[in-house]
């Protein structure tokens, strides 16, 4: 038990200015998401009057309206559909690489690694005309696929990286049993690698899927039809039809962020982590 | 019966059957493993920026096939351009603003935030949640707290009796917008890499400096940041890659304008070079950007990373 008699000191105000300082950054952060998601409870008359309070009347309309349309869903579908597509491919497609990289030394591995890493160094930005051309060649434009393979192809390096330092930290000697036992490679990647690589291909699998889900520069580019647009495109369109009525474009911003929002509160700890871990690519 | 008999053969040759088998398998776990990324990776990454340099050298509207031949003149186009100079300077400041605003920020808050009370966790989240909230939605987010009629900026102004400012609008304004979205939107990600690096530290130097009668700002400039340099070289790094790159957040807010006040590299390639379809012009933009980028990370790479 400490006295305060005795060990009495002088006011400290670092904890004050520490908090206060606290507070501010989290109202900066937090002010503008809440009254997005109240916004889309008013009428674009109070939004006007009182746009931090809480709405006098909750217009459940606005909401209703856009869950009861087949444009969210659609939106949605497409978003899901592109973006467990571009997980799925880079998931496999990277591991193998990894896998080979990390257990076995041939002629050229090293070259062919590094000329892999190469693409760490670029966004697909800098070569989006020619991979729009490249993509129009191979009758892929308006597809999922011509949004997929690019993403895919851009998040290779990346997770190559990431894949090969995970297998080479597992047990060397796991790898030597199951060798002499005559176990082949691809037998040992997938009944040994993979069932071992479960944090790696969840940090992996996050980073590709939350990039391709808020993906906006290469769908805009490769997909003209409204019916294939994922939700950032869509959200742009519905913001261009309705451009004065807040009310209704803030409940939309809500719903597309809400799925996000409620991943990201279930699976903190992955998405940190992945998010973290694969920032090279911004 | 089969151990005995596997038992008497003689042991050299065992291994070398079990040697090529080895090989074998060997071969065969390359030829399937490698191919389908090294097809991807070429045809979709390294193909297609060859090709911007190939098609940077015409001028070619995308259809039939590219046949008049310019020379460098796209080049010279595209530095003549006064957008592209405002672009440039856009990222530049872009980069500056992180690297005085965003990054100090972000340290202040991860030394508040490593240490344990009630409520630390939650701070992390709700500051690291803007990082992974799409760039699309957060322009929108901010083109309504921005909005003159009904923002929340709006509001405060005429809580003053003062006419709001829109800040979108007006082409001395636009990039500040831009700017305090970026900082909004990204010190969180910058944070968490502090967070983790402080969690790494060993508390027992800390505690030593503290009894030698280090002060806070001794502890922090003498103990705290030297500890936590490579990790401060790396959100550096990705500060800058980040903007080199950055244009999901510029499009919702104002499409580069007004007046290109507030392109950035990337949107300026997307306004002059994919809306207009002049696939020469564009492709010479995109090279001068590869080469930004991979200067940027040699140079980097070599001078300040060489001991990570």
């Amino acid at each position: 038990m400490t006295s305060p008699s005795r060990t009495r000191r002088r006011f400290d105000p670092a904890p004050l200015y520490k908090a206060l300082f606290l507070t501010l950054v989290a109202a900066f952060v937090a002010v503008p998401l809440i009254a997005t998601v109240l916004g889309g409870f008013k009428s674009l008359g109070e939004l006007r009057t009182n746009p931090f309070g809480l709405p006098q009347s909750w217009e459940w309309e606005n909401y209703w309206g856009i869950l009861a349309s087949k444009r969210y869903w659609m939106l949605l579908r497409n978003s899901l559909i592109i973006a467990s597509l571009s997980t799925f491919l880079t998931l496999v497609v990277a591991a193998m690489a990894g896998f080979v990289f990390a257990h076995l030394k041939f002629f050229g591995s090293r070259m062919l690694s590094e000329y892999l890493m190469l693409g760490l160094l670029f966004p697909a930005a800098t070569a989006i005309l020619p991979l729009f051309i490249k993509v129009r060649d191979l009758g892929l434009l308006d597809t999922y696929f011509g949004v997929v393979l690019p993403q895919v192809a851009f998040s290779l390096a990346m997770s190559i990286l990431l894949f090969r330092r995970f297998f080479k930290d597992l047990p060397p000697e796991l790898l030597e049993a199951a060798l002499i036992d005559g176990c082949s490679y691809i037998a040992y990647f997938r009944h040994m690698t993979l069932p071992l690589s479960r944090p790696i291909l969840a940090t992996v699998g996050t980073i590709a899927f939350v990039h391709s889900w808020n993906a906006y520069l290469v769908p805009l580019v490769m997909l003209n039809s409204d019916n294939l647009y994922p939700w950032p495109l869509g959200i742009m369109v519905y913001q261009g039809e309705y451009s004065a009525d807040w009310h209704l474009i803030l409940a939309f911003i809500t719903l597309t962020i809400l799925p996000t929002i409620v991943l990201f509160l279930l699976a903190q700890k992955h998405i940190v982590a992945g998010l973290t871990a694969g920032a090279v690519k911004g | 019966m089969t151990s005995s008999v596997s038992a008497s053969l003689p042991r050299p040759r065992a291994r070398g059957s079990l040697g090529k088998l080895l090989a074998d398998d060997k071969l065969a776990t390359i030829a399937l493993f490698l191919p389908p990324a090294l097809l991807l990776y070429t045809l979709f990454v390294i193909l297609p920026i060859g090709e911007a340099g190939f098609y940077s050298a015409f001028s070619w509207n995308g259809f039939g096939s590219p046949t008049n031949w310019v020379g460098f003149d796209n080049y010279r186009y595209v530095f003549e351009n006064r957008a592209f100079g405002l672009a440039l300077r856009n990222n530049v400041l872009i980069i500056v603003v992180s690297l005085l605003i965003q990054l100090p920020l972000a340290l202040a808050l991860a030394i508040a935030l490593s240490e344990r009370f009630r409520g630390a966790v939650a701070l992390r989240m709700l500051f690291f949640l803007p990082y992974v909230l799409a760039e699309i939605a957060t322009g929108l987010i901010f083109s309504f707290v921005y909005d003159g009629n009904y923002g929340l900026l709006a509001s405060i102004w005429r809580l003053f009796g003062a006419e709001a400012p829109h800040l979108l609008a007006s082409p001395q304004t636009s990039m500040l917008a831009i700017l305090i979205v970026i900082i909004w939107k990204y010190f969180g990600f910058h944070m968490m890499l502090y967070i983790a690096a402080l969690q790494g530290i060993d508390r027992s130097l800390i505690e030593a400096a503290r009894i030698d009668g280090a002060s806070r700002y001794e502890l922090l400039r003498y103990v705290v940041i030297p500890l936590l340099s490579p990790t401060i070289r790396l959100s550096v790094f990705f500060s800058v890659v980040g903007s080199l790159q950055l244009f999901d957040l510029v499009m919702p807010l104002t499409r580069g304008g007004p007046a290109d006040s507030s392109n950035t590299l990337v949107s300026f390639l997307y306004n002059f070079g994919v809306m207009r379809m002049r696939v020469g012009f564009g492709s010479a933009v995109g090279v001068i950007l590869f080469c930004i980028c991979v200067t940027f990370a040699f140079t980097y790479k070599r001078w300040m990373m060489r001991d990570d």
